[in-house]
């Protein structure tokens, strides 16, 4: 099923992926770029094949969306790792493999002598790269952290929530998935120096570390000005007075801030003119000077009180009352003002921007005689590399295909395996 | 051998600002690549004029928001409307860079002159790496954003907070944060890409295309199903418990904990010691366990409201159940497993003085990072890079100078 265009920018490189739902995204955005993964999966399939939600609420491991998400372009076999003669087989794959990602509890693979340094000597230019919630050495290296616990442990869950209800996490909450797409950047980088000196190495990814680095400043606001951030719901401090970022609109929210300065410059004056035409300037009838924008740009929003911003807030709630979420996107698009819909999954799947892109893809299912529609490339890149060269595998799907085809074991002997529980 | 970094001696023109951009290449350069950061007194970075400042004090050198996504890189001003300055960018990149990056709107670095269809005529190996809130094409690609209101655009804002209320907006420039990964990652395919073949290209991320990936599951279970996901508090449907509950303590004391199947479940009544309704029947099963959370999350808070968030954390932790505490930005600088890691690397910086910055989430056994230098003040290179790197004299340095070149 590849493209048979120029070759990917990773195409030639193999990758073996033995992660749980901790780690299918990194082999993914490998795969997607042109590196042959191969998952293995204990026999019998990952238990992430069982998370919702499922192709047509089918519950089914071959139909669960979120492995057909994480899991494309990669081919799919079965192996037990713990028993001898998948080992056996094991090591015999990480002779011709470039990669092997794993996510595994750290001493694990160690234990099974399948771990960095056993590996090694098998293959001695080989790069691990493994993923676990904290990393492989340290106090919590062995303790537990499912994505909502990472996003407590890393200041996420802090700032995020209403004030007067316990913190709250992302109802799709993506804490391995961006850990993921960090361990693909470094397993690359880690390829990209045994390129340059022919020698491979232990790559160790954490997510509490993955996701300490989406929040921001939180550590910054400690360690400078001895500040905690705290969430507010919608709102945040940006000095004194608390400012909204998601207002109600006709149909939903949209996302605005009005803040002060460079920021505020761009938006506030088409903005008011807007208001203006409608007759609803509300508490910014003496503010017509913003058409100006030198003038707002003046405006500290670390000076400004909680009564001007609420006024002024005010104003904006009933406005946007009367505007539907498309309504404003469509005028923020013409004026250039930073207001943004509030999209629902709904609404990103009808996004106009993405669909004028070509963003989202068709991949063909040929198990369930249908096109399914997929997300498109995080990337444009000229020499054009991207694409789901397959769906995900199904259980065992590219047993015969490698058992047979690449490693020369005879039906006899995988007759003999599947028998044992090995494959 | 000395230990030897990763990307020493490629080297990186960075134009970019916000977000995105200069934490990727960041990383490149603690990674050991060299990079130039480019900037304008004209047009600041919106990060060096919002806090953290040092002391309270505003200052165009006193952001720490600047700061921790800009160190390791030279930094160097050029007010690229003007032609001499426009001929010093392209000095540095035919002359210097393997690698241009840049977070503009679509048509700033075409007005300059840098855009990749212009500069690949003099380089052809040259490698563009260019972020954009919705990409550099398509009808809304102009519109202006920062990640704050792009994490409500791309999807994160709707599904969190609480079922009965408004949405609350997920903290800061997430998306930013979901999407700089992804350049990481594409510009290191590239240079393997190069490598191999000697070929430069052109990359282009959108943030809202790269935030997708992270909402591909729910999104197709609208296409497929026809199901819009909604925000649902702290709840999941594959475990229970499954919160944050408050804890003994003043002030703001919880603990996320999460129990996913039947093994950790009998884990977490013995750490709790067994108490009577743990064997109820109403939370003998999973599925009863979801039927009843409600129940289930008051006796649970009944238990943790007698510890402190650390025992409750070590407690469960010691059992083999997944536990913990929700850190402040005050307790992120004491963690111990992230000063284990090295997670908070301090440099001492002109003006903000000695303070943290963090490399990126991963380690690497032979090849470590280093954050060589802290971050630049504006033009704090000015000199360094003209001279050294550019090779001008003192001359040519004091015409741009006089000329506003250098603003």
């Amino acid at each position: 099923m590849d493209k048979g265009k120029q070759e990917a920018v990773l195409s030639g490189y193999r990758i073996i992926d033995l992660t749980n739902d901790k780690g299918h995204y990194c082999g993914k955005v490998l795969a997607d770029l042109g590196a042959d993964v191969i998952k293995i999966e204990p026999p019998g399939g990952d238990p992430s094949r069982n998370i919702g939600p499922f192709y047509r609420d089918i519950p089914d491991p071959e139909k669960s969306l979120y492995w057909w998400a994480y899991n494309t372009s990669k081919r799919g076999i079965t192996l037990n790792l713990e028993s001898d003669q998948g080992k056996h087989i094991f090591r015999r794959l990480v002779k011709t493999a470039d990669v092997v990602v794993e996510s595994s509890p750290p001493g694990y693979m160690d234990g099974l002598g399948l771990g960095y340094t056993a590996l090694s000597e098998i293959n001695q230019d080989i790069v691990v790269t493994s993923i676990t919630p904290f990393g492989q050495t340290g106090p919590y290296k062995d303790w537990k952290a499912d994505d909502l616990v990472g996003w407590a442990m890393a200041g996420q869950a802090y700032v995020t929530g209403d004030d007067d209800r316990p913190p709250c996490q992302i109802s799709f909450p993506h804490g391995y998935l961006v850990t993921g797409s960090h361990a693909a950047s470094g397993t690359l980088a880690a390829l990209y120096y045994r390129e340059c000196s022919g020698e491979g190495q232990h790559v160790d990814v954490s997510m509490q570390e993955a996701v300490l680095w989406t929040t921001l400043i939180l550590v910054q606001f400690w360690d400078i000005m001895k500040i905690n951030l705290f969430r507010a719901g919608s709102r945040r401090s940006m000095g004194t007075a608390l400012f909204r970022l998601a207002f109600p609109c006709k149909d939903g929210h949209v996302g605005f801030l009005v803040a002060g300065g460079q920021l505020a410059s761009i938006t506030m004056p088409p903005l008011i003119k807007w208001m203006a035409e409608e007759g609803m300037l509300g508490a910014f009838e003496d503010k017509k000077d913003w058409e100006a924008r030198d003038w707002i740009e003046k405006v500290d929003a670390m000076a400004l009180t909680q009564e001007t911003v609420d006024a002024w807030e005010n104003s904006l709630l009933n406005f946007f009352a009367t505007k539907t979420k498309t309504e404003i996107y469509e005028k923020a698009r013409e004026k250039s003002m930073i207001i943004y819909p509030v999209s629902t999954t709904k609404d990103l799947a009808e996004n106009v921007q993405l669909k004028t892109r070509d963003f989202y893809v068709g991949v063909e299912h040929p198990e369930l005689g249908e096109t399914i529609t997929y997300m498109g490339s995080p990337y444009k890149m000229t020499v054009d590399s991207w694409s789901i060269r397959r769906r995900a595998p199904l259980i065992g799907e590219h047993n015969k295909e490698i058992y047979d085809g690449e490693l020369g074991l005879s039906q006899a002997d995988m007759r003999l395996l599947k028998e044992a529980g090995v494959i | 051998m000395a230990k030897q970094r990763i990307f020493e001696g490629l080297k990186i023109a960075d134009f970019t600002w916000l977000g995105v951009g200069p934490i990727a290449m960041k990383f490149m350069a603690e990674m050991g690549a060299t990079v130039i950061h480019i900037e304008s007194h004209t047009r600041p970075d919106i990060c060096r004029v919002s806090p953290p400042y040092k002391d309270w004090q505003p200052g165009i050198n006193r952001s720490a928001f600047f700061a921790v996504y800009n160190d390791s890189k030279y930094g160097i001003t050029l007010n690229l409307r003007m032609p001499q300055a426009q001929e010093v960018a392209k000095r540095i990149i035919n002359n210097w860079a393997d690698v241009v990056a840049d977070a503009h709107l679509p048509g700033v670095m075409e007005s300059w002159g840098l855009d990749y269809e212009t500069l690949k005529k003099e380089k052809p190996d040259l490698i563009h790496v260019a972020t954009a809130l919705q990409g550099k094409t398509g009808p809304y690609s102009k519109m202006p954003g920062h990640g704050m209101v792009g994490v409500s655009l791309c999807g994160f804002t709707q599904l969190t907070g609480w079922p009965d209320r408004e949405p609350t907006v997920p903290f800061g420039a997430l998306t930013d944060f979901l999407t700089f990964p992804h350049m990481v990652t594409a510009l290191i395919s590239a240079l393997l890409y190069r490598k191999k073949t000697g070929k430069g290209q052109y990359i282009e991320i959108s943030q809202l295309e790269c935030s997708a990936q992270y909402l591909a599951p729910p999104i197709m279970d609208y296409m497929i199903n026809g199901r819009i996901l909604t925000r649902m508090g702290n709840r999941s449907p594959y475990a229970a418990p499954h919160a944050v509950y408050r804890c003994r303590g003043e002030g703001e004391k919880w603990c996320a904990i999460v129990v996913s199947n039947e093994e950790e479940w009998d884990n977490f009544c013995r750490a709790i010691g067994n108490p009577e309704w743990s064997r109820d029947t109403r939370f003998a099963t999973f599925q009863a366990r979801k039927e009843n959370e409600e129940e289930l999350d008051v006796l649970v808070e009944e238990w943790t409201t007698e510890h402190s968030p650390e025992e409750v954390m070590r407690l469960l932790q010691e059992a083999g159940v997944a536990a913990g505490m929700v850190e402040s930005g005050e307790d992120l600088v004491a963690d111990p497993q992230l000063n284990h890691r090295g997670t908070h690397v301090i440099l001492e910086h002109p003006e903000i003085g000695p303070h943290i910055y963090q490399p990126p989430p991963y380690r690497f056994s032979k090849t470590p990072h280093e954050l060589t230098m802290p971050a630049p003040c504006l033009g704090q290179h000015n000199e360094y890079v003209l001279k050294e790197i550019l090779g001008m004299s003192d001359d040519e340095v004091a015409d741009l100078l006089i000329a506003g070149a250098l603003e």
